[in-house]
């Protein structure tokens, strides 16, 4: 390759590359962040946006190059360039693309851990949270017992099962066709909306009744499947205060586009006055979700 | 390029005096591959147009926020057939049951499959099948679990249309073994004296990865949907958690297939495409050997990468590090097959046909498909945006705008072996343009909605995604509307094209040595060895001569 046909691949793609970061920087395509975690995500979602961004104009501009400087002319039949290969240039395009997977993989491990998603399982924490979940749902799991070193049962993990400390505002909750139910074991609130306080981690010790469902923050960037027989712990610290919606990710049945509820996160004050406000006597359980129908066996 | 004439390979052994000639060949038990090769291709098109007019349903659902053009179970149904038929009756079948059919035997020198008669069995097994599966929607419900199926919801749902579901689905993936175990044993077995592997166009490769996924990982799905219909009709445990059976369990065994899946769906058009690029830039395919490893390197980590369906399955860390690694590198040898595609194209005299803008379309979405690919691959980034319609954009871009665009492209390419007759370019490029435009109005903006909390596979939605939902529809009525172009420019090229002579490309893969279209048994003397199938370069003239004997 001539010498400034290099100079000129050079500075195309450092020309690329700075589109890739100020497009990573400046366009924004997610709602906001309101947890501790969101702001982690979206750091990641910026490095990705960059790289495919750099990425995609790079290629789809070679392509149109060439289709463009090498269109055949009308009434031409010769052929082109018998070009069979080209083994520097190939272990050059199977290094670069190895060296970007690489790089993303450690970045996305690093931003995994910070997220809290490589904390061990068996925490004494969790064990300690799960001994206050329905002891009804030990029976299906049974068979699953014994996996961890002291555990009576079982538990699974979302992303970052353990950042709650003692101090975790504790919610059991319960996914059934088509509605979220949370209860409170502290203040024995039963709630058909998640209130929790800004600033403090929230423990969610999660169980599902029929079917499948998942528990979707957006705002969070935050989501766990919630299935039948395995209690799953995930746990949060909300941010900004707000309504949120609470979204069932996973076909659930019929009314699954409408199983959907709301977590609202309030300042500490306003939070002890809706424990307060709710303890004694624990509402009915409001179910959100459009038109309940009966649970099928 | 080389041709030298030789004895014919298999003694050729005369055709069944019985087997009904003309027309009527296509709706026969016919053994002749060829026939077989447009027997899939007919029958995947009149499915294709099935799953279409499903897609139709859920965009005008989708059109407003509230469940209101149809039933809630019915847009279950409508969503579940949708996938069902797009994968096991569309894509799958035409990828490879009809191009595959078609082109093998060329391309190792062969007259025809290694096993005739199975190949008939596995094409004759997907009218029935297909049509099993529609009936359910009729005789009470289509299976409303998505194409999934995950247990419980499986178990809870109608029982005769899952019953029906899994039925249809075990009938399609006999009928896909069948197919890769002939195509298995003709590419290792039927070659030509003298042919070298090596030597294969890259085609032979693509499927004979995707034969092996086949025969691989087909088994599995099916011993998983028997043990899910015991659950439903005889209520074993194996999946349901009230029994004691495990439902996470089914998960794995389920993508130990599907995903899997996407690579038969995918290798494929990654062959045809190498096929097309070369003989339309008239430049060798570049770097060979490396996509003959890649293809190899594709099939060996597309086994281990399945557990990325399941990062928020309570999968464990350690789980979900392995499958994010596995995952990435199979970026790697893809990103090889397109840096030498593009590779392919540089210095060439690149002729804009249609076959040719499919094929740049294939690689403008795959690019893009690929993209969030990787990014979907990274366990904290999935977190978020799993079962959203970032994914379901990211899913069409790889096997709408990747595989789709390449049978486009394959029909406009080999519609002169076909019917010996030239598609019309200019209503090719009229559906290419609506096509492009229309797929990417689709489901370019359904990246954003997944990202901003839209989950897939709902029928009401948050009011503050209507708008961008109705560009989406808005490209799927293009979308459909592009069919139009394509299905006039079939059939009245058919009739009234241009004659096309035999090679109007002037390609050197074997299909083209012969007349178009060819006869049965495919050349009239002796099949041709072709050992450079991508020559393009060495001669200024390329002698399509040899063996064919008008």
């Amino acid at each position: 390759m001539p010498i400034s046909a290099a100079i000129l691949s050079l500075g195309l793609s450092v020309v690329l590359v700075l589109i890739g970061l100020w497009v990573g920087q400046n366009v924004n395509l997610l709602p906001i962040d309101a947890s501790a975690n969101a702001p982690v995500y979206d750091e990641l979602f910026q490095v990705l946006f960059s790289i495919g961004t750099s990425l995609l104009l790079g290629i789809v501009g070679l392509l149109i190059y060439s289709l463009v400087r090498y269109r055949r002319v009308a009434g031409d039949t010769g052929d082109g360039l018998a070009i069979e290969g080209n083994l520097p240039l190939e272990i050059f395009w199977t290094a670069v693309p190895a060296i970007v997977v690489l790089f993303i993989g450690i970045y996305s491990y690093d931003i995994y851990e910070r997220m809290g998603g490589m904390a061990p399982l068996n925490d004494h924490s969790v064990h300690a949270m799960h001994a206050s979940a329905d002891p009804s749902m030990a029976a299906g799991m049974a068979m699953e017992a014994g996996d961890g070193p002291a555990g009576p049962a079982r538990v699974w993990a979302g992303i970052s099962p353990t950042g709650a400390g003692t101090d975790a505002v504790k919610v059991d909750v319960t996914a059934m066709q088509f509605a979220f139910i949370f209860r409170y074991p502290e203040s024995g609130i039963i709630s058909g909306e998640l209130h929790v306080p800004v600033g403090q981690a929230v423990a969610l010790n999660m169980e599902a009744k029929d079917v499948i469902h998942a528990f979707w923050v957006p705002q969070f960037r935050l989501k766990q499947d919630v299935i039948p027989g395995q209690p799953t712990l995930l746990s949060f610290t909300a941010t900004k205060e707000g309504r949120y919606p609470i979204i069932c990710a996973e076909l659930c049945g019929p009314y699954h586009g409408g199983m959907r509820s709301t977590v609202v996160v309030d300042d500490p004050e306003t939070y002890s006055a809706w424990v307060t406000k709710n303890s004694p006597a624990p509402i009915p359980v409001s179910v959100s979700s459009a038109n309940p129908v009966p649970l099928q066996s | 390029m080389t041709l030298t004439l030789s004895p014919p390979t298999a003694s050729p052994e005369p055709q069944a005096p019985l087997q009904p000639q003309g027309w009527l060949r296509y709706l026969s038990f016919s053994v002749d591959h060829k026939v077989i090769g447009l027997q899939y291709l007919v029958c995947g098109f009149l499915f294709y147009f099935v799953g279409g007019a499903l897609a139709g349903m859920i965009r005008t659902e989708l059109l407003t926020p509230l469940s209101d053009f149809m039933p809630r179970e019915t847009y279950n149904e409508v969503l579940t057939l949708h996938g069902t038929v797009m994968i096991f009756l569309w894509i799958v079948p035409v990828v490879n049951g009809a191009f595959g059919n078609y082109l093998i035997p060329f391309y190792v020198g062969a007259r025809d499959m290694a096993f005739p008669r199975l190949n008939a069995v596995a094409f004759w097994l997907i009218p029935p099948a297909g049509l099993l599966l529609i009936s359910s929607y009729f005789i009470g419900s289509a299976s409303q679990s998505g194409w999934t199926a995950y247990p419980p919801l499986s178990l809870t749902t109608p029982a005769t249309g899952q019953v029906i579901w899994i039925l249809s689905v075990l009938l399609l993936g006999g009928s896909s073994i069948f197919g890769g175990i002939n195509f298995i044993a003709t590419i290792l077995k039927l070659r030509r004296p003298g042919l070298k592997m090596l030597q294969l166009p890259m085609f032979c490769w693509a499927l004979l990865g995707t034969s092996i996924l086949v025969v691989l990982s087909t088994p599995v799905l099916a011993g998983t949907l028997v043990l899910l219909s015991f659950d439903i009709i005889a209520h074993t445990g194996f999946f349901n958690p009230a029994l004691g059976g495990n439902a996470v369990v089914y998960q794995h065994l389920f993508w130990f297939y599907s995903h899997p899946a996407v690579y038969i769906m995918v290798l494929p058009a990654f062959g045809l495409v190498s096929e097309i690029l070369p003989a339309h830039a008239r430049k060798p395919l570049f770097g060979y050997i490396t996509m003959v490893y890649s293809i190899l390197a594709i099939v060996v980590l597309g086994l281990v990468v399945w557990a990325h369906h399941m990062f928020t399955s309570g999968t464990p860390p350690w789980m979900r590090l392995f499958f994010t690694i596995a995952t990435s590198l199979i970026a790697v040898p893809t990103g090889i097959k397109f840096f030498n595609w593009l590779a392919t194209l540089w210095g060439g005299k690149i002729a804009l046909n249609s076959a040719m803008l499919f094929s740049c379309g294939f690689i403008f979405n795959f690019v893009f498909g690929g993209i969030t690919g990787v990014a979907l691959a990274q366990v904290p980034f999935d977190i978020h945006v799993h079962d959203t319609y970032f994914v379901v954009a990211h899913f069409h871009y790889i096997v709408y705008g990747g595989t789709v665009f390449v049978i486009f492209g394959s029909v406009y390419h080999w519609y002169p072996k076909f019917t010996g007759r030239l598609a019309n370019e200019t209503l090719g490029r009229l559906h290419f343009v609506l096509t492009f435009i229309g797929f990417n109005l689709c489901f370019a903006p359904q990246h954003w909605l997944g990202l901003n909390g839209m989950p897939r596979r709902v029928a009401e939605y948050d009011p503050q995604f209507t708008f961008v939902n109705q560009v989406s529809s808005v490209g799927a009525l293009l979308m459909a509307i592009s069919t139009l172009p394509f299905l006039i420019n079939m059939v009245y090229s058919a009739f009234a094209g241009e004659k096309a002579g035999d090679n109007p490309w002037r390609a050197l893969t074997p299909e083209w040595l012969t007349s178009s279209p060819p006869p049965v048994e495919n050349w009239k003397g002796p099949a041709p060895l072709v050992t450079h199938p991508y020559g393009y370069g060495e001669v200024p003239q390329p002698q399509a001569v040899g063996a064919s004997s008008p």
